[in-house]
């Protein structure tokens, strides 16, 4: 049964240079069409079982308070939010104000994951985002201000012609807001962005993987300073505060993913639901899904993500957990990749677990692609 | 048949070739001429229909040769029989092509209206002069609006030195002037000499091998004539076989009584190995053999040579098979097993050239799904040892230690690069810059000139047609033939992963660009070789002595921090492609080498 809900809200007020989510710039989009038929989809799941949503996009806060406020509805007509134990969105500085953060807190939401990205307004234009370093301070303390304590900032680095001065001083930045949780991920040039073409005409270039390596050690280094553990490879958060729902990904448990281009995994299936918008709303309209591709999760899949999942915890894989999940030992259907990642001081076990090094926190894909296997394990 | 009747008919038998530069429109034409002579129904058509290969229609080339037989009534009301005889369009097959003009007694040449004469044109059509044939010259494509008939007419009789006042201006595509190249062909072409009751002559242009049948040899009757039941002897081989079937193409092969003067078909006789049936040889009758075989035969030996190995190991078993079995089709292609410390077990191969060398290679990873490491090809050495001994060395890492060698004789071949005048100066600058040198320099005409240098069949193998096509924006139409050895001043450079030589990236250079081919491939090397879990020095060295060298850092950072919700599906597949990616390579030493680093020796960009 899932525990956990995602909610896709893709519209954007204008799209980052670097991203490639499924996302629509709002103005003339069908918002509340949309909505509605994120209503009707919402009603086609049981979610009685329910511990986390989080609404996430696209930007959730691109909404007119009105529309918010029609989410918030929505919401609490379909989802037990009383019995929740975390309830996050995410907002953009820039365009939450205390209405729209008030309706949030109105309708349950106890946690805002913040974009902040970079506290250098020079930084911040380089990369499309269309607010200031201090507008995302303001946020933050207006986030507060509503009653939210429970705030992650977002933040970015290995951006094109960012220093280690640059992200040192977005840190201490960062840290003097004192947030209890934090995510910070390094740039990726994707695909169908204007960064991926800019790469391509060689205007950008990615940084070079020592600074990116020297840029998340400090990283890791300068949070643990200020109590913030890296409980995930991305992931920082004071005592408490870590993310309940992203666990469940991680820990490779069931979660419903509802809007368009939303990914969910419920009954053993991973589905995709359609992307483009108007695409979207006709299929639930008129099928009431909008899923588009559904993948039953073989028991090797599962064994794999399993692994490559689980080992982005700060803690790893429980070799205990494993077995009672699989009935067999993680060992007995790695017998190989274990061993060469531990000769390779990628993997450590102890306390009955295994869990990357600080250099396989760094190679995490080497190590994770260990973990992919060739053939359907055997079934004891 | 009775003797006067073979006579009469052999009047009416014309043979002829089809001359052309690639994409003058030499199998659009032969598809006209298939339609206009009903050889086929519009229904068996498929466009290019001589061109069987899926290879061969990928690239618009012909690889192997096919004849057909094709009754055509004239405007006299006699029917003559054509026999139309399908050459290769590259160079690697020159003698193919050879032998297949010398199965003629014409030969139609195609030349675009507005391209005009190429390089490789005028390499078959000296060929075809060689064979003493009779050329038409054909203009194609004058419907274009760039054709430029009337110079290219000028063109052919001031280079070529034929004839052109008759040429006929025809559009393949279109099927304009088809009729006229027919009635050209009855009129102009000579009917075959010779005398069907003569001891058996009759000339192998070409030999394939079916599973069923064995081997199928195309032949040409010169003299005498040849039926089933007889026992023939290959005169060149001295292996003798009892012919089981004989017949024409029409184009699906149809089984005859007797093969007679001026005839082209297939001959089936039990023979086991295309070995057996070598292009060019003479085919004769075991009790009554002709005096001499016909002139022309020759060894065709690989110029060619790189190391094919099995990307997965285990496929070494089914990578014999494929050569084995790509063999009985081509005697040109040779093999031996190989070992490389780098790439584990495999073979060397020889080829005739690049050409043919992508063909086996592209042939072997689809036909037979293997997929392949390949080194960089390499020519032949020929390498005087101290001690008195010549050595053949086809393969850079078995060269000798210097202090062995005496001197090191090298392949050399003239090129003939024609070249609208402008790029003249690049074309010449590049022949130098390769170590070639300078033999004629012609102009064809008021704007296109011809330039022949000797170069070192080592350059041509390396790189010179890339860069002689980017210097001319493509202009240029390049041929080139084997002339003979030359004592060159040629060092053995050796490529060092971790300090550990590895013994697939040898190559053996002209001393003179050896430092400068070093640090390009060390710095190439660097690029294709992803890092590692620990620094790898990469060096090229001449004996002992480092001349470049370059560092694949050590690798720091490999992993997606960036959200992807809960898309774990896109992460799986990046993970997948990562693993993907780390099978295809070799682990050399410690060292995980992707598939192209061992090619990276060869493909070297400009700066």
């Amino acid at each position: 049964m899932a525990k956990g809900l995602y909610v896709h809200i893709p519209f954007c007020e204008y799209i980052c240079y670097y991203c490639d989510f499924n996302k629509f710039l709002i103005n003339n989009q069908p918002v509340d069409e949309y909505l509605e038929a994120l209503d009707r989809e919402l009603a086609s799941y049981t979610m009685d079982k329910l511990q986390t949503v989080y609404i996430g996009g696209g930007t959730p806060t691109a909404l007119s308070a009105a529309q918010v406020e029609k989410l918030m509805q929505i919401m609490d007509r379909h989802v037990p939010v009383t019995q929740l134990k975390e309830y996050t969105v995410e907002v953009n500085p820039g365009d939450v104000g205390e209405e729209k953060l008030s309706l949030l807190k109105a309708g349950g939401v106890d946690r805002l994951s913040i974009g902040v990205q970079t506290f250098h307004d020079s930084q911040l234009n380089s990369i499309g985002r269309g607010h200031s370093a201090d507008e995302a301070k303001e946020t933050v303390q207006a986030a507060r201000q509503a009653g939210f304590d429970n705030i992650s900032i977002d933040l970015m680095f290995g951006l094109p012609g960012q220093t280690m001065k640059d992200w040192e001083e977005t840190l201490d930045e960062a840290m003097a807001l004192a947030p209890p949780h934090v995510s910070a991920y390094s740039l990726k040039i994707e695909k169908q962005t204007r960064f991926y073409n800019w790469w391509r005409e060689g205007k950008i270039a990615p940084l070079p993987e020592e600074e990116e390596a020297d840029m998340y050690e400090l990283l890791v280094d300068r949070l643990e300073s200020h109590g913030l553990h890296a409980y995930e490879i991305s992931n920082f958060a004071r005592a408490g505060y870590s993310s309940r729902h992203n666990r469940i990904y991680w820990q490779n448990e069931e979660y419903i993913g509802a809007g368009a281009g939303a990914h969910g995994y419920t009954g053993g299936v991973r589905y995709a639901n359609i992307k483009p918008l108007n695409h979207y709303i006709q299929a639930v309209q008129e099928k009431g899904s909008p899923v588009q591709t559904t993948h039953p999760v073989t028991r090797k899949e599962q064994i794999e993500e399993e692994m490559f999942l689980g080992l982005r915890l700060y803690e790893g894989v429980s070799t205990k957990r494993f077995y009672q999940k699989y009935g067999c030992a993680a060992e007995d259907i790695y017998p190989e990749s274990i061993q060469e990642a531990k000769r390779k001081a990628w993997l450590a076990e102890a306390d009955g677990r295994l869990f990357l090094t600080e250099e396989g926190k760094l190679l995490g894909n080497e190590v994770f692609a260990l973990f992919l296997l060739d053939d359907e394990p055997e079934n004891n | 048949m009775k003797e006067q009747e073979k006579l009469e008919r052999q009047k009416r038998i014309r043979n002829f070739s089809i001359i052309a530069h690639i994409d003058h429109g030499k199998s659009t034409l032969a598809d006209r001429i298939l339609e206009s002579t009903s050889a086929l129904t519009q229904r068996e058509m498929k466009d290019q229909m001589l061109d069987a290969m899926d290879l061969e229609r990928e690239r618009g080339i012909t690889i192997k040769l096919n004849s057909v037989q094709l009754k055509y009534t004239h405007t006299d009301g006699v029917e003559y029989i054509f026999h139309l005889i399908d050459t290769p369009g590259h160079v690697d097959f020159s003698y193919e092509v050879s032998r297949s003009l010398a199965a003629c007694e014409g030969a139609l040449l195609i030349v675009d209206a507005a391209q005009g004469i190429e390089a490789q044109t005028l390499a078959n059509v000296y060929l075809a002069l060689d064979n003493d044939l009779e050329i038409l010259p054909i203009i194609n494509k004058v419907d274009l609006p760039s054709a430029e008939p009337d110079r290219v007419k000028q063109e052919v009789e001031d280079v070529i030195g034929l004839d052109a006042s008759e040429a006929v201006l025809a559009s393949a595509k279109d099927g304009i002037g088809t009729d006229e190249i027919l009635r050209q062909i009855v009129e102009k072409v000579p009917p075959p000499q010779g005398d069907p009751s003569a001891p058996l002559q009759g000339m192998i242009f070409d030999s394939v091998y079916d599973t069923y049948r064995g081997v199928i040899a195309y032949i040409r009757i010169k003299e005498g004539t040849v039926k089933p039941g007889e026992k023939i002897r290959m005169m060149q081989t001295g292996k003798e076989f009892e012919v089981s079937d004989v017949g024409v193409f029409n184009p699906k092969p149809v089984s005859c009584d007797e093969l007679t003067v001026g005839d082209v078909g297939f001959l089936i006789a039990g023979i086991k190995n295309v070995g057996d049936s070598r292009v060019g040889d003479t085919i004769t009758n075991a009790h009554n053999p002709a005096s001499e075989p016909l002139p022309g035969y020759k060894r065709m030996n690989p110029m060619v040579f790189c190391g094919l190995f099995p990307t997965d190991a285990s496929k070494y078993n089914a990578l014999r098979d494929a050569l084995e079995r790509l063999e009985l089709n081509d005697s040109s292609l040779q093999f031996e097993a190989e070992t490389s410390q780098a790439l584990g077990f495999g073979f060397r191969c020889g080829f005739l050239g690049l050409l043919h060398m992508e063909i086996i290679q592209e042939r072997i990873e689809r036909e037979y799904n293997i997929e392949l490491i390949t080194t960089a090809p390499s020519v032949i050495y020929h390498v005087q040892m101290v001690d008195g001994e010549m050595k053949e060395i086809d393969n850079p890492s078995n060269m000798p230690d210097a202090q062995q060698v005496e001197w090191v004789e090298e392949p050399f071949v003239k090129a003939t690069v024609m070249v609208p005048n402008d790029y003249v100066g690049a074309v010449m600058e590049l022949c130098q810059a390769k170590r070639g040198e300078f033999k004629d320099m012609k102009y064809m005409d008021d704007t296109r000139v011809n330039i022949v240098y000797d170069l070192p069949l080592t350059e041509i193998v390396y790189d010179f047609f890339d860069q002689l096509k980017s210097q001319t924006k493509g202009y240029a139409s390049f041929d080139y033939e084997f002339i003979g050895f030359k004592e060159s001043n040629l060092v053995k450079m050796d490529i060092l992963l971790n300090g550990e030589s590895v013994d697939a990236l040898s190559v053996i250079v002209h001393r003179d660009v050896a430092y400068e081919r070093g640090k390009a491939i060390v710095e190439k090397l660097k690029d294709l070789i992803p890092r590692q879990q620990f620094e790898v020095p990469v060096q090229a060295t001449i004996g002992k002595s480092v001349i470049a060298r370059s560092t694949i850092k050590a690798m720091r950072k490999n992993v997606l921090s960036k959200c992807y919700g809960g898309d774990i599906t896109r992460k799986r597949k990046l993970l997948e492609k990562q693993k993907e990616g780390k099978k295809r390579m070799k682990s050399v030493g410690k060292v995980d080498v992707p598939q192209e680093a061992f090619m990276s020796v060869l493909k070297m960009d400009k700066d």
